[in-house]
């Protein structure tokens, strides 16, 4: 078990410098997702526009592996069109299993597949991909 | 007491967890079980296994006196009076639970009143909740002082006529404080409520005497004191127990059945409908008799000093916090680091072989009133040590220098 191949540099520095922290106008798709076993909350709020995600902020409390998740995840979806968006989130979970998938649209993302080896933390990343599924379904139906 | 001939009854201690050999920190949440609870448990279903109170065939015999055997160590225990006082159930929820859902729904209605403490964890929470709701009864909550602590004073402010039920841990599972359960119930019965205690986390570390208490229902689990999971009790006052329904209804609670209606077996019997959890009761019944080998006042002392020991050499290191009371505490502490996530925290003390807890411990509305989201846990029972306690602070020292390093 190596503590370093959870937490990676680029993993630490999300955590101490979370990109798109904050809060959008009401108007904005907004999904609380709790993590009721360990008490991670996140506040994800999307911005959305012709089926495409067009912003994406985020508020919440958690570990270091459940906000530079976060952090990572709103900057990698900005931009993107639903299924494009739906499709990463497949794929952080095939990351999450420890397929080897890549994440041309944020490298970053990559650094996160240590967390395969710890079981216990899977649910911490995933928070929020989870969350912008919920956002995305909803918007959809 | 020789603390390593204890650590010689446990065979999952004797192990390494990602290369270091295991510090069990995490008994408040379950505890590890003596070789003589598994040999029990092992023992009863190689020789004894049957139904019991129904087969006149010998192992019959043998299962009902195991399970029975086990129901008076429980009442030794506990100083319950009598065995039929003692009801067993899947563990302290389920005892709660029963009490909530059979009597408080009974004897609540509009205009009456419940009362708690924002310490409980959500089985001695949620379940008053639902009776309030049911009932039209307020639920009220006892304030908490500064330190975690619940004054005497405020109970006698908040528990009032109208109070039909007073309910309240008698130790916390995050504060590791202990309660003044005694006043309480004397607060309480001066009001004409009930006092019902979960002893969850009192029962495994504390000698209990539910007659001295003069406590009307008291619950516990098997789990959290060297016995197996899925088993734990419910004592109630005889009186009490006797105008209570039963929640459960089916096989082994029934005096007789006809079409359209049926009448109820005596207590306990009538609150333990189906076939019983007689594995449990008799790797309970070990359990007892080991911690009894042992002494509730040597395991108190025990876990007293090296609950001080830790709080004192934890609150020595600097960027960490402590929660809940310094003294008239037991064996737990409950901290977080500053800057670093509990979660992290437990991975990184994982790393080296060392098992707390990180969360928010069942308590959400707790740690809304401590102002955090989560903290971490390491609590004691009679096998732990000095020695680990060390080990737990030099990793949380390395915890801090690691994640410093990180986010430095």
């Amino acid at each position: 078990m190596q503590l370093d191949d959870l937490y990676r540099r680029v993993i630490m520095d999300h955590y101490k410098n979370p990109r798109n922290r904050g809060t959008m106008n009401d108007e904005a798709v907004t999904i609380n997702l709790n993590n009721p076993t360990c008490g991670d909350r996140i506040s994800l709020q999307l911005q959305v526009e012709g089926g495409k995600v067009v912003d994406a902020k985020y508020t919440g409390e958690g570990c270091s592996i459940s906000m530079s998740s976060a952090s990572m995840m709103t900057e990698a979806v900005k931009g993107k069109t639903f299924d494009e968006a739906l499709n990463m989130a497949e794929r952080f979970s095939g990351l999450m299993k420890g397929e080897d998938v890549e994440f041309n649209e944020l490298e970053d993302i990559e650094a996160l597949s240590g967390v395969n080896k710890f079981p216990a933390r899977i649910k911490c990343a995933t928070l929020a991909w989870n969350a912008l599924r919920k956002g995305i379904d909803n918007e959809k139906q | 007491m020789n603390i390593n001939a204890i650590r010689e009854q446990f065979p999952i201690l004797h192990q390494e967890v990602n290369g270091h050999p295991l510090v069990y920190l995490d008994s408040a949440a379950s505890s590890q079980k003596p070789r003589s609870v598994i040999d029990a448990v092992k023992r009863y279903y190689e020789l004894d296994n049957a139904n019991v109170h129904r087969g006149v065939h010998t192992l019959g015999s043998r299962a009902t006196d195991a399970y029975e055997g086990a129901r008076e160590k429980v009442a030794a225990l506990l100083n319950a009076g009598a065995a039929e006082q003692i009801i067993f159930t899947r563990g302290t929820t389920t005892a709660l639970n029963l009490v909530a859902s059979s009597y408080a729904r009974t004897v609540c209605g509009d205009g009456d009143e419940i009362v708690i403490t924002p310490m409980e964890h959500h089985s001695n929470l949620i379940p008053w909740q639902q009776a309030a709701k049911a009932t039209g009864a307020t639920l009220k909550y006892i304030p908490l002082q500064p330190d975690g602590t619940i004054s005497i004073e405020d109970a006698e402010k908040t528990i009032t006529p109208q109070t039909k039920v007073v309910a309240v841990t008698y130790v916390s599972n995050v504060l590791g404080v202990v309660n003044p359960i005694k006043e309480l119930a004397q607060i309480a019965h001066r009001n004409g409520a009930v006092m019902v205690v979960d002893g969850a986390q009192s029962t495994p570390h504390m000698k209990v005497d539910v007659q001295d208490l003069d406590v009307d229902f008291y619950a516990f689990s098997g789990h959290k004191m060297c016995g197996p999971t899925g088993i734990g009790a419910l004592y109630g006052k005889k009186k009490l127990l006797e105008g209570m329904e039963p929640i459960e209804y089916g096989g082994e609670m029934i005096d007789f059945v006809d079409l359209y209606e049926s009448t109820w077996k005596d207590i306990p019997y009538r609150f333990e409908g189906g076939t019983p959890i007689i594995a449990g009761a008799v790797g309970l019944g070990a359990a007892i008799d080991f911690l009894n080998e042992i002494g509730m006042d040597n395991i108190d002392k025990h876990e007293k000093h090296l609950a001080a020991y830790a709080y004192e050499k934890l609150s020595a290191m600097e960027g960490i916090e402590l929660y809940g009371p310094k003294t008239n505490r037991v064996g737990l502490v409950t901290f977080n680091l500053e800057d670093v996530h509990p979660h992290d925290v437990a991975t990184v003390l994982d790393s080296k072989g060392i098992a707390v807890r990180a969360g928010h411990h069942c308590c959400q509305p707790l740690m809304r009133w401590l102002n955090v989201s989560a903290t971490a846990r390491a609590s004691f029972y009679i096998y732990n040590t000095e020695e680990e306690v060390d080990r737990l602070a030099d990793a949380l020292i390395q915890t801090k220098e690691f994640f410093g390093h990180a986010i430095g």
